[in-house]
């Protein structure tokens, strides 16, 4: 229990740290860096309190493609130089008070629902899918994933393919000026019309210019 | 203290909930910080429904955990890809200089 109570601690103190320091930072790189810290360490969370396979899952979707996919985004648009001005800005310092005044009053909400909560165990009584102890945290996802919520995870799976082919539209460019290969055009070309066939006489030879 | 319950769980995702609140809020000039702070968002959901699969013992909660894990994939390549759209039309990603409806 003291280990777990360390680890829990360790970890998010380096989760609330990076948080923090993604908000604040100045460089939209680092900015990557400290989410990518940030994952690591929330996925981390997940292992040590038993549901590695989510753990494992956020390992892989977030820092392996969304945090590439920003650092491949942050490259390409050259916002490096454009310095992340939090709390300096002169423009809009009238947003800063509120905007801080709002987030606190948002984060007492959320400790009030959660100290409120402790008050009211009787919410422990509605379960409905129990998690079963002798078979392991996959294995009783993947039972319960492909049988009750199949219709959901292929409705994800859907959402995945609407998000891919939405982004390559979005980003797609015609450039023009550029030579391009014409697959339509190559595979529909007959052979009447790409050969020609003439019979040549002896000793003549063939005149193909006209 | 030193028993880690479910309102630990709870007010670590209620604090890193409220830090993307903050980056969405107070950012004043890069867009791309906005959209990490969404990300932040969905992981203090997903923290909420993990600790109370986890506490409640309950499996349903890391179920949809897994699909909000996928719809927030799709959002940052949609968010993205619409960034890249939109500096390449104007030139410029800056919150401050977005300003074509007037808001």
């Amino acid at each position: 229990m003291i280990a777990h109570s360390i680890f829990f601690y360790t970890f998010s103190f380096i989760a609330i740290l990076s948080a923090i320091m993604l908000t604040v930072s100045k460089n939209t790189v680092h900015s990557v860096f400290f989410l990518i810290l940030d994952f690591i360490s929330i996925s981390c969370l997940f292992i040590m309190i038993g549901a590695e396979f989510l753990g494992m899952m956020m390992l892989i979707v977030y820092v392996g493609a969304v945090a590439v996919l920003f650092l491949f985004v942050v490259m390409m648009l050259n916002v490096v130089q454009q310095k992340n001005e939090w709390l300096v800005s002169t423009k809009s310092s009238t947003h800063i008070p509120i905007g801080l005044l709002i987030s606190l009053v948002i984060l007492f909400e959320l400790l009030v629902v959660v100290g409120g909560w402790k008050f009211k165990p009787d919410l422990m009584t509605s379960m409905s899918l129990t998690i079963s102890q002798d078979i392991t945290n996959t294995h009783s996802l993947g039972s319960v994933i492909y049988t009750d919520y199949i219709h959901i995870f292929q409705l994800s799976g859907m959402i995945l393919l609407v998000a891919m082919i939405g982004a390559i539209v979005l980003t797609f460019r015609q450039r023009s000026g550029l030579k391009r290969q014409s697959y339509f055009g190559q595979i529909s070309r007959e052979k009447t019309e790409g050969v020609q066939l003439i019979d040549v006489e002896s000793d003549k030879g063939v005149n193909l210019d006209d | 203290m030193i028993d880690i319950g479910l309102g630990h769980y709870l007010t670590l995702g209620a604090i890193i909930f409220t830090i993307g609140i903050v980056g969405i809020f107070l950012n004043r000039k890069n867009i791309i910080v906005i959209l990490m702070s969404i990300e932040l968002i969905l992981l203090a959901v997903n923290i909420n429904l993990v600790s109370f699969s986890i506490f409640l013992n309950n499996l349903i909660g890391q179920v949809f955990t897994l699909f909000i894990l996928t719809v927030a994939a799709a959002e940052a390549a949609i968010g993205l890809a619409i960034i890249i759209v939109y500096y390449r039309n104007s030139g410029t990603v800056a919150v401050e200089e977005i300003n074509k409806l007037k808001g």
